[in-house]
């Protein structure tokens, strides 16, 4: 952390007073991130249709642009376009701020975001707190949303997203406790620079809880953006459309944004816990990049990369799955990823206590005994799924079956 | 009013709560038509609902005192609309059951039990569909339409339509099959056996679509039967029914298959998950049936010769019961020697499985409501007729 780690800080240079820093940030940062907030809606809505239009054996949008690329973009100038509906007996203060809500609460989030080496709005000391504690401000508003539209099926959908939202904040907090405890920092930066060198420093492999603490991020932080098999908010089949139902044109539009930007800001801080953030995980790679503009385009577009490549497994996840119950959702919340995630803290801050990671480890190191211990225990349990997989197949093939007991 | 039963699970709460109603229908996703449930809730549990048909009803059985028998069948395609071979079916051979010495030819017969079966399967593939839609899972629904594609297209090729057939009639069907449709029906028989796997990888076996409808909505053996249930709802809660092997009618004493029953695998017997297993195995025993049909088509005419002129059934009455994919579809035909029946009367299966929803949706959650009405697989043509 010798260089200066804010873009702010890297144009003004370190005297600047804080009127300055914060008329830069704003010019600085305000534009790129809502002009980036827009390219990620746009990126994720135009692959979610395509990914599940060939998951469905379909095409998607074929027309507007080169496979529909400018489908999305059609969309936008139609739902600008379409008539902005009140109903009756609403709420309208409340009807027209809740989208605003759910918006403002996820683009919050990006303030402490990382986009590449020092490309960073605010890097916070205690980024990951930050993150924990304004990640629910999007339930407010669609809170709001589902109270203000004075139609029950929203307010079940908005009930539904509070009890969601704050009981996977829980786990979510456990997997982030346990990557603190072994970062020894709250702040984004500091994280990500603890994974440079190899792929084995990623925190993803530095221990074997680290690996439940990724499924257990991945799991709450599908529940916190409402994807399926989490979607009972919306869920279409049951509450028409949840908190949405009486949302139209761009009031829903802003919604719908606001999910998709809080699917990337869910997946890059999985890269940045994780994943090595903006390191290849190849260290002479990362080491010839050096840090300077080349070094911070090419994080970027690692970072970038590497967050789009997660949301895509949210996509696939969402039109694999069937929806889970709410009692069963709260089942895998209390039940299951609460109790693991206690695990994961303990046992991960045991395992670096007995055994440490060495310090050449993370500066740059090769292979270490620690990353060895992973393999063992990862080839453990793939091996088991393995076994558990191959069981169900033969349990589910009628000829199988027999052979198997005749 | 029988008091709530509610799960203990949710009973230990002290908490009182308020009741809230809640009008589910007739515009609502799930459904299946338009269909209207309001249902009392104490928060996401159901205590209680009342069922509300009738937004569909097109006087279907007084229309049939005023058209001709020929013209009766186009509006019993309408009744059950995605199982229009069979309704056509059960019509035609109820007003051939008026006639004494009506002899059907065997090509007919073959081409209607071909295309009953067929028929059977695409609406199957679409109950399997939409019930996984109504679970939260979008996908098999694409899956199971592009199958029910190339049945459709086999409907077109031999009759030029997609939904609302109007090809069995009564004293035969309306055209002949050539050698292509064969092929193209062998090609399917071929195609679609090994497809029937994947739905199972997809939804049958999936562990969350098991544990949202394993013990929900169980529907038991004696409530089923007393409230005239039939078809998989019947099936699904273990009884061994189904006309086309105990009642027999046009050639299926011929044909060799299995019913398959609930055995409540994953849960309770007659629960959610045995009425949608057991259609997902009727449609390969349907794909038996039809196997056998078109391997021994014999040739010869595909309508009788006897019924010159306008189809004048002699006076008496008749009734006819005929499995169809939803349950028994019965006809009461009544006729006083002219074209125009006299009285018509339909028993459909739907209104009856529908009829049993307050019953078993008592406790269940709202998204439980949803898996129990889609498992009941209703299509409100035929409840309202």
């Amino acid at each position: 952390m010798m260089t200066p780690y804010t873009l702010v800080d890297w144009v003004l240079g370190d005297g600047a007073g804080w009127i300055a820093r914060f008329i830069g940030a704003v010019l600085v940062w305000a534009v790129p991130i809502t002009g980036f907030v827009s390219f990620v809606g746009l990126l994720s809505i135009w692959l979610e249709r395509k990914i599940s239009a060939h998951i469905q054996c379909r095409l998607g949008p074929m027309e507007v642009g080169y496979h529909g690329a400018l489908q999305t973009v059609a969309d936008g100038v139609k739902l600008l376009a379409k008539e902005d509906l009140v109903p009756a007996d609403a709420d309208r203060f409340l009807f027209a701020f809740a989208p605003i809500l759910a918006f403002a609460g996820t683009v919050v989030g990006f303030a402490v975001v990382p986009f590449g080496p020092g490309l960073i709005v605010a890097d916070l000391d205690i980024g990951i707190f930050y993150l924990a504690a304004v990640g629910s401000l999007e339930a407010i508003g669609v809170i709001a949303a589902g109270w203000a539209s004075n139609n029950k099926w929203s307010l079940f959908g908005s009930v539904r997203a509070a009890t969601q939202v704050v009981s996977y904040e829980i786990p979510m907090g456990l997997a982030f406790v346990t990557i603190a405890a072994l970062a020894g920092t709250l702040s984004m930066s500091g994280i990500v620079d603890q994974q440079q060198g190899w792929i084995a420093n990623w925190f993803l492999f530095r221990n074997p809880f680290t690996w439940i603490a990724f499924i257990i991020y991945y799991i709450a932080a599908l529940a916190e953006c409402k994807r399926a098999p989490f979607d009972l908010p919306e869920a279409e089949s049951e509450l028409v459309s949840g908190f949405h139902t009486e949302y139209s044109g761009m009031r829903f539009a802003i919604f719908f944004l606001a999910e998709y930007a809080q699917m990337y800001v869910v997946s890059a801080v999985a890269v940045v816990l994780f994943l090595g953030g903006w390191y290849s995980g190849i260290a002479p790679l990362d080491a010839a990049v050096g840090t300077g503009v080349a070094g911070k385009l090419v994080g970027a577009g690692i970072i970038v990369t590497k967050s789009f490549l997660l949301v895509c497994v949210q996509m696939w996840l969402r039109w694999t799955l069937p929806r889970i119950r709410l009692d069963q959702m709260l089942y895998l919340c209390m039940k299951i990823l609460m109790p693991f995630g206690m695990l994961t803290l303990v046992g991960s801050t045991m395992w670096e206590y007995y055994f440490p990671t060495p310090e050449i480890a993370k500066v740059g190191g090769g292979w270490t005994g620690n990353t060895v211990m992973t393999g063992v225990v990862v080839a453990i349990i793939g091996t088991l799924s393995l076994i558990v997989y191959v069981r169900s197949v033969i349990r589910s093939t009628p000829s199988l079956r027999a052979a198997s007991n005749p | 009013m029988n008091a709530p039963h509610i799960p203990k699970a949710f009973a230990a709460s002290d908490v009182r709560s308020e009741e809230m109603l809640l009008n589910m229908g007739p515009q609502h996703p799930s459904t299946h038509g338009v269909f209207r449930v309001v249902i009392r809730t104490d928060g996401e549990i159901v205590i209680d609902s009342e069922s509300h048909v009738g937004y569909l009803h097109r006087c279907f059985e007084k229309h049939c005192e005023s058209v001709s028998f020929l013209q009766s069948v186009l509006y019993t395609d309408r009744l059950d609309y995605l199982t229009s071979m069979g309704n056509n079916l059960a019509f035609s051979l109820g007003v051939e059951r008026l006639f004494t010495d009506l002899v059907i030819p065997e090509r007919a017969e073959h081409i209607r039990v071909i295309c009953a079966e067929l028929n059977r399967i695409a609406s199957h593939l679409l109950a399997i569909g939409t019930y996984g839609m109504d679970i939260g899972a979008i996908t098999p629904f694409l899956y199971c339409f592009r199958d029910r594609e190339k049945i459709l297209s086999i409907f077109e090729s031999i009759c030029g339509q997609r939904l609302n057939y109007n090809y069995v009639r009564p004293g035969g069907v309306a055209y002949d099959i050539d050698d292509s449709m064969i092929a193209a029906i062998k090609d399917f028989c071929k195609y679609f056996r090994p497809k029937a796997q994947e739905y199972d990888d997809l939804l049958s076996n999936n562990d969350i679509f098991v544990r949202r409808t394993a013990n929900v909505g169980v529907l038991s053996k004696e409530l089923a039967l007393s409230y005239g249930v039939t078809g998989p709802c019947l099936r699904g809660s273990g009884v061994k029914r189904d006309l086309r092997r105990d009642l027999p009618y046009s050639i299926y004493s011929r044909f060799d298959f299995e019913i398959p029953v609930g055995t409540g695998e994953r849960g309770t017997l007659g629960d959610c998950y045995d009425r949608y297993m057991v259609r997902v195995r009727e449609m390969i025993e349907s794909l038996r049936i039809v196997e056998q049909a078109v391997s021994q088509i014999p040739d010869g005419p595909f309508k009788t010769d006897q019924i010159k002129g306008k189809l004048r059934p002699p006076k008496g009455e008749s009734f006819i019961r005929v499995e169809n994919s939803r349950g028994e579809l019965g006809f009461y035909i009544i006729s006083d020697g002219k074209d125009v029946a006299y009285r018509v009367k339909c028993r459909a299966p739907s209104f009856h499985n529908i009829s049993l929803l307050t019953d078993i949706s008592r406790g269940a959650m709202i998204a439980d409501m949803v898996a129990i009405i889609g498992s009941l697989d209703i299509v409100m043509g035929e409840v309202d007729r």
